[in-house]
């Protein structure tokens, strides 16, 4: 597969990796947290910007059914998810609705490596789908907490307080706020702009993926702890999941490359929304299984794998 | 001048409860504080500044009394479920009449 030989040998993969090893010699090479709280920013507006320009090249008519299924998929993925852990772990339904939730939700990060990674390849792929991002973002982390039932109704005020933390976090106003800004602007003052947000997009996303290597590499050393049902799991969910993102995003018609990109949506788990909402909302869950699978083990996993298996699958089928 | 005894809480908290902690200090009838932040790691085995972001560890001058509801309040809805750590010292202000 020269895709995913191709994903490896990606700089942005390759420095990511680099994270992890240094992570593992407990050498702190980690970016100072203002300037990763700016990357993610830019990140997130420059994704915006890009998918807002798509819309606006789109319309409404073309992009309401791969939105209508995108919701589908955020209430059926972390039902699935649910099912599998129930299954292959011990985890208690505290726990399993807090991984549940991570895995409901989408991250950023591994959507943006497989935008980089199409891009690289000229693989074609529907310019708004960064809507699909921001529509799959929150549906997940509901179910997930909606699951918890009578554990997350003790933590009361928690579940409100932790949709609201969603809902006006960074992840989701910089999102939608740059796909706003990018189906309002012009071509013209769009271009202005390309040069930082466009041009610059692959090396920021370098920086970035090194500093998230050095986290997901320090979750590693909890990896034993978490058991190996929950590792299968955590390996498990994204393939089912991305998979049936692929399936779907086929079926309504999407492109080999914009199906995969709804396989990356649904196949990925959260580490940036779902923690903090989760740690609101169920306070009692513990971190080191949320935050070992989705950053740990699934996100590693997804980048090097995931992401070229999708591409692949919605390449035979389209 | 006279010195009037107060006492010092600080809080010591993850970053994730910071806006709710400060709206229940503002309702427990705290008027100001100072905010730092830090990082550390307790016995909860919680290290969430990593992905949450640094540590907060607040501090407020306020009367003895107070102190006590605020400490009461923390005991009820904090300490079990985050990783909080609050305490109380002495202090002495002037303006006594500011801070309690």
């Amino acid at each position: 597969m020269p895709a995913a030989l191709e994903t490896v040998t990606s700089p942005a993969v390759l420095a990511f990796l680099l994270g992890i090893f240094a992570a593992l010699l407990r050498s702190d090479i980690r970016l100072p947290d203002p300037v990763h709280t700016a990357l993610s920013s830019y990140l997130l507006l420059a994704i915006g910007l890009k998918g807002g320009a798509g819309l606006r090249e789109a319309g409404l008519a073309e992009v309401a059914v791969p939105v209508l299924a995108a919701v589908g998929l955020g209430v059926v993925t972390p039902l699935i998810a649910w099912g599998a852990l129930r299954a292959l772990t011990r985890l208690s339904p505290v726990d399993r609705a807090a991984v549940t939730a991570h895995y409901g939700s989408t991250s950023l990060v591994t959507f943006t490596a497989a935008v980089a990674l199409l891009e690289s390849q000229d693989e074609p792929y529907e310019a708004y789908a960064a809507t699909l991002l921001a529509v799959l973002e929150v549906p997940g982390i509901l179910v997930g907490l909606l699951l918890a039932g009578g554990a997350a109704a003790a933590a009361g005020a928690g579940r409100a307080e932790a949709v609201r933390e969603v809902l006006t976090g960074r992840s989701i106003l910089l999102l939608t706020g740059g796909l706003a800004i990018g189906a309002l602007a012009t071509p013209a003052s769009y271009d202005n702009v390309a040069p930082l947000f466009v041009t610059l997009f692959p090396g920021v996303l370098v920086l970035f993926l090194l500093d998230l290597g050095v986290l997901a590499g320090r979750r590693l050393r909890d990896v034993p702890a978490a058991g190996p049902g929950l590792v299968v799991a955590a390996i498990a969910i994204p393939v089912v999941n991305g998979s049936l993102g692929v399936l779907v995003g086929t079926a309504v018609g999407l492109s080999p490359g914009g199906a995969a990109l709804l396989g990356v949506l649904t196949g990925s788990a959260s580490y940036i929304a779902a923690p903090a909402a989760v740690r609101l909302a169920l306070p009692q869950a513990n971190p080191a299984y949320y935050l070992t699978t989705s950053l740990g083990i699934t996100f590693p996993f997804n980048l090097v794998l995931g992401i070229p298996l999708y591409l692949a699958l919605a390449r035979a089928l389209g | 001048m006279r010195n009037v005894p107060v006492v010092c809480l600080t809080i010591v908290a993850e970053a994730v409860v910071e806006a709710r902690l400060l709206r229940d200090l503002a309702a427990a009838g705290v008027r100001g504080w100072t905010l730092t932040s830090g990082r550390g790691r307790g016995t909860s085995q919680v290290d969430a500044s990593d992905w949450e972001g640094a540590n907060v560890r607040i501090e407020t001058l306020l009367s003895s009394a107070a102190a006590d509801r605020v400490l009461a309040m923390l005991a009820e809805f904090y300490f079990p479920q985050f990783a909080v750590v609050a305490w109380v010292s002495p202090a002495q202000v002037v303006r006594g009449d500011k801070f309690t």
